[in-house]
């Protein structure tokens, strides 16, 4: 691809992306929107374009989708789906290099502004037998029923904390699911101290609403649910034929075909990683994220972050932090004045504020406990190089305390994945045997491709990349 | 608690308004939504694993369905290691799985 540039290249075509690049585009500017999947929508507006969905009584978000949807295709945006960003970084004259992969081919795509909204993964839930088949992320089925109208078949058991565990939950009885058991790891103890948060998250009674209308959906469906749950393992042998798990020091087990596991989601920060985005550890929501303003302006020129990838704040709020974005980028290459986009971000901060004081109070109840984060010596921690985090605990012990060593040390984040599995755990296992807090252990470094690519493809690729910029020690 | 052969799958539960197309999955045709992914005619038919792990050659399966975790690994019309969970289907695309051809 030879000398096209254009204003604005915005990463992923969930809210935050299909909000942001239609109201870039309605702005004047030239907007490409760059998607992996094959419709647009995210995870939360996944399949928003077709199928009539799920037949629940708790889908406020299709309407969202929906609009958000429309806006985008009456723009002038170029959407551009099935479309990997495996790089992204500043070229010799400042403006930014994007590496796609599309169909088989590589591109470079050269941009003034991008956009990074590559919202969130689910937080890995490392336990005894989480790699057997029928073991999957909860947000993984609600995907295949919303996009496809897909349930797993024979008897379920969801485990984890978190809103979105009791929304699928819901989600998958309204189609007939055979849900046998919902086992809430969340502590003892947790409702009593979100309770100083509640006063502020008042402000947003609606999400209120919905979560205990969540919460009270397992009983309207007849699953039953275990709370306090201390200790969860998938049994079973080529694939997972039942869960056992612990709760007031006693286990008990049922059998089962699938095991639907969930802990919470944070900010995807493989591409901000790379594009060398200075990050900041949230203490609240346990994880990190790139340091952004109120326009979601990282700390690299020119290089945005929108929506959850810049902090856990739902598919709600992150519509409104792409708008924000698309006019601080529109202010900076000049087609509005500053004072412009001033007055419009007004409504989206207005918007946004019950959004965020809501946060708080779900972030402090549903903070992933200790126990889920530090698996045993003898379970995987990483899922591609199949390393336990007894491995891990042995790479510390053998002088290995950057994050760094204990990943080439072990190839930890080294895999397919590029550590987005593993990339909670590692740090807490060594944060834990060094007796230091995660915060200080920091997150892996990033790489050109942020995803594999063949080397055959590549080397079609006629121009030769700069070195990413150099990366701050998070 | 030794498993013979494994038999865990999705079933359609929402009836699509869009065509269906035909897909092979190791050699036996499914009809799948012509918006399904690849990933989803794999879950469908149950060719569970669908990939055996590089290192130890543990069984695996579609974890995350959004392309993170690259376990839903497939070989689709013939090119190896691909993410079935970002593949749409077409019809008479032939998928094949770990479960398809063992080792």
């Amino acid at each position: 691809m030879s000398g096209e540039t254009i204003d604005l290249a915005v990463v992923g075509a969930g809210p935050a992306g299909m909000a942001a690049a239609a109201t870039a585009a309605d702005l004047g500017l030239d907007v490409r929107l760059l998607d992996e999947q094959p419709w647009p929508g995210g995870q939360i507006h996944r399949g928003v374009d077709r199928l009539a969905g799920p037949k629940t009584t708790d889908d406020p978000d299709r309407a969202a989708g929906r609009a958000l949807l429309h806006a985008l295709r009456q723009s002038k945006a170029d959407y551009r789906p099935r479309t990997c960003v495996w790089h992204v970084g500043p070229g010799d004259d400042g403006v930014f290099e994007l590496g796609l992969r599309c169909d088989g081919a590589v591109a470079l795509l050269r941009a003034r502004h991008v956009l990074l909204a590559t919202g969130s993964v689910e937080r890995a839930m490392p336990i005894p037998g989480w790699t057997l088949p029928g073991v999957m992320t909860a947000g993984a089925a609600q995907s295949m029923l919303k996009a496809s109208g897909l349930c797993p078949e024979g008897p379920i058991v969801m485990a984890g904390s978190g809103p979105l565990l009791y929304l699928c939950a819901d989600q998958l009885a309204a189609v007939g699911a055979d849900i046998r058991a919902l086992l809430d790891t969340t502590p003892r103890g947790r409702y009593f101290r979100a309770l100083r948060d509640l006063p502020a998250a008042l402000r947003a009674p609606a999400v209120l609403r919905r979560g205990l209308g969540l919460l009270r959906a397992p009983a309207r469906r007849g699953i039953p649910v275990h709370r306090h749950v201390e200790a969860v393992e998938a049994v079973g042998d080529l694939g997972v034929t039942g869960v056992r798990w612990r709760r007031g020091g006693r286990w008990d087990q049922t059998d089962c075909d699938h095991l639907l596991l969930h802990q919470g989601v944070q900010p995807h920060i493989n591409l901000p990683r790379l594009a060398g985005c200075a990050m900041e550890w949230d203490d609240v929501q346990h994880c990190w994220k790139p340091e952004t303003d109120d326009w979601g302006r990282s700390t690299v020129p020119g290089c945005w972050v929108a929506g959850d990838g810049a902090g856990i704040a739902g598919g709600e709020a992150a519509s409104d932090f792409g708008r924000l974005a698309a006019l601080g980028v529109a202010a900076d290459l000049g087609a509005l004045t500053r004072e412009e986009a001033g007055r419009r971000a007004t409504s989206h901060n207005r918007a946004l504020a019950p959004l965020l004081a809501v946060r708080p109070f779900l972030d402090n109840l549903y903070r992933p406990d200790r126990a889920f984060m530090l698996p045993a010596d003898g379970t995987l921690a990483c899922r591609c190089e199949e390393m336990t985090a007894g491995d891990i605990r042995k790479a510390v012990a053998d002088g290995c305390h950057a994050i760094e060593a204990v990943k080439q040390y072990t190839r930890c984040g080294m895999g397919a994945c590029q550590g987005r599995m593993c990339g909670s755990t590692v740090p807490e296992v060594i944060a834990d045997a060094r007796g230091v807090p995660v915060s200080a252990v920091g997150t892996y470094s990033q790489r050109t491709p942020v995803k594999p690519l063949p080397l055959t493809e590549l080397a079609k690729l006629d121009t030769v990349l700069n070195p990413p910029s150099t990366e701050t020690a998070a | 608690m030794s498993q013979e052969s494994l038999d865990i799958r999705f079933r359609r539960a929402v009836r699509r308004a869009t065509g269906e197309v035909t897909v092979e999955v190791d050699g036996r045709p499914i009809a799948v939504g012509e918006e399904d992914t690849a990933a989803a005619a794999i879950l469908l038919a149950g060719a569970l694993p669908n990939r055996l792990s590089a290192v130890s050659g543990s069984p695996r399966a579609p974890y995350c369905m959004m392309g993170a975790c690259f376990e839903c690994l497939a070989e689709i019309d013939g090119v190896p290691l691909q993410q079935a969970c970002l593949v749409q289907v077409a019809d008479g695309m032939r998928i094949r799985t770990a479960k398809g051809s063992p080792t």
